[in-house]
């Protein structure tokens, strides 16, 4: 038997993030106070913040934060739902399988950030072309781990429900989809950030608002303060989301034997 | 291969691993379909799954997603019984294995033993009329697996059930079947049948002293270990 190894203290592991994180701002601040560090290049914590409070006061937070998220959200939900549809077919017709699958991994091989320009062409400045752009990155990385998943599944697993009288679609229902799902949620964890980089993007390209749109702007002025602003927005808005994928990760799989 | 088993009758198949001992069960239930030959089982050539067979896994087949009411449920729901008369024949068979209070339980929270019962509980919540087992206590401990035996009888007597059981542990063959089928070292053939006299209700443990039960093992065992050393003489020819 191997001996358990101790689970590492939390609170520990909290507090150091934390010294390590406030040591981080504090070398930086004080470097450009110093005159060691170029403000102009590099900004400083307290102008960051000065920045994000300006921006609040002026309400352009809310308004950038809730444009970014909406997009995030749809580009999520709509790439997530056609990748699970996709990698559920696919992967359990064989037939569809092999006609199919190479040419989603010739696609997922295309640099998104190209496409971005065209989607702006075709769809304007509106929020279709930043849902298109988070869709296109958020869709591979959910089929291929549905695909994945489902393929993974355990055969005796599917034999012993099948000897008990189920049908194909029983054994997607009860079998591939929730074996599956481990390798879905996982993957979600990691589309979130891949749909934020889609919505951010198409917004850096055209856009009246979002997180995405105020970075450019501040970037054509030169103001690295209101760069590293945006982009401090976007960590907390990942965070944000990805607590929540986690929450509801626990409840979907609790009869899972570790928590994740 | 040539095999005729009679209904209500527990037949243990025996011989050397990779002699299509559990490919015989796979045709029988309808799992595989035979490349050549056919299956035929109460008078009707298999087809798909066979519909009055239930199937007890050397692995764990258990769905690890659904607690032990739902596992036992389920072939209940894809057979169409639904509600509370699914539920109670659910929780009488979930009792019956000596699993009250772990209802809500997933399996990964249970021991081997107990994943055990729970799998033949949802194999006989349905009542099929044919029982195959591939090695299905293998991989327990061999106290647990006495018991397991032990209960298996249990349930298995008076019920009527036409049982084939795939194992390559002659002890337990003898211990639990009317007649062991010695299997050769493959292509599988049937090398030679026994019929198993000793009285019934048998006790597992004590069944084993039996002088009957000696002398029965040390005729299969002549039979086995001839297949057995072919076999593995054949694995080191080609490893």
């Amino acid at each position: 038997m191997r001996e358990r190894t101790r689970p590492v203290d939390r609170w520990l592991v909290r507090t150091t993030q934390i010294v390590l994180a406030v040591a981080f701002l504090a070398g930086w601040e004080l470097g450009v106070r110093a005159g060691k560090i170029d403000a102009f290049f590099f900004s400083s914590p307290s102008q960051i913040g000065a920045t994000i409070a300006n921006w609040w006061h002026q309400g352009y937070i809310v308004k950038d934060v809730l444009t970014t998220m909406w997009e995030t959200v749809l580009g999520l939900i709509v790439g997530g739902a056609v990748g699970i549809v996709l990698g559920i077919v696919l992967a359990s017709n064989r037939f569809l399988g092999a006609v199919f699958e190479p040419l989603l991994v010739l696609l997922n091989s295309i640099p998104r950030v190209t496409l971005v320009p065209l989607f702006i062409l075709w769809f304007g400045f509106s929020l279709l072309s930043k849902v298109v752009s988070a869709v296109v990155l958020v869709l591979f990385v959910v089929f291929f781990a549905t695909y994945a998943g489902i393929k993974d599944v355990d055969p005796t697993l599917v034999a012993n429900v099948r000897v008990m009288g189920a049908r194909r679609i029983d054994v997607v229902r009860h079998v591939l989809v929730p074996s599956a799902l481990t390798w879905i949620f996982a993957s979600l964890r990691s589309a979130v950030g891949f749909a934020l980089i889609g919505a951010v993007v198409a917004e850096y390209f055209g856009a009246n608002a979002g997180v995405g749109y105020r970075i450019q702007y501040s970037e054509a002025q030169l103001n690295t303060s209101g760069v590293f602003g945006g982009l401090a927005i976007l960590m907390v808005l990942v965070t944000f989301v990805d607590t929540f994928i986690r929450w509801v990760q626990r409840r979907v799989l609790v009869w899972k034997p570790v928590d994740l | 291969m040539e095999l005729d088993i009679e209904s209500e009758r527990f037949v243990a198949l025996v011989g050397p691993s990779g002699c299509g001992k559990s490919t015989t069960l796979s045709l029988v239930a309808g799992l595989d379909s035979p490349t050549a030959g056919t299956v035929t089982v109460r008078g009707k050539a298999v087809h798909g799954i066979t519909d009055s067979a239930g199937f007890l896994f050397q692995r764990d087949a258990l769905l690890p997603w659904k607690s032990v009411r739902d596992n036992v449920l389920l072939p209940l729901q894809l057979r169409g019984v639904r509600g509370d008369q699914a539920r109670k024949r659910a929780a009488e068979w979930i009792g019956r294995v000596g699993l009250r209070g772990f209802e809500d339980a997933y399996p990964h929270q249970l021991s081997g033993g107990m994943r055990k019962r729970v799998s033949l509980a949802q194999t006989l919540v349905y009542d099929p009329q044919i029982l195959l087992m591939d090695e299905p206590f293998s991989a327990l401990d061999v106290q647990t697996r006495n018991l397991m035996e032990g209960e298996l009888l249990g349930l298995w007597q008076g019920s009527r059930k036409t049982v084939i059981f795939v194992t390559h542990d002659l002890e337990e063959a003898i211990a639990l079947a009317d007649e062991v089928v010695v299997m050769t070292a493959g292509p599988a053939r049937v090398k030679a049948r026994y019929d198993v006299t000793l009285p019934r209700p048998r006790d597992i443990e004590h069944v084993r002293l039996d002088p009957r039960f000696t002398e029965l093992y040390s005729k299969m065992w002549n039979d086995l270990r001839d297949e057995v050393l072919e076999s593995y003489a054949r694995a080191n020819a080609a490893g």
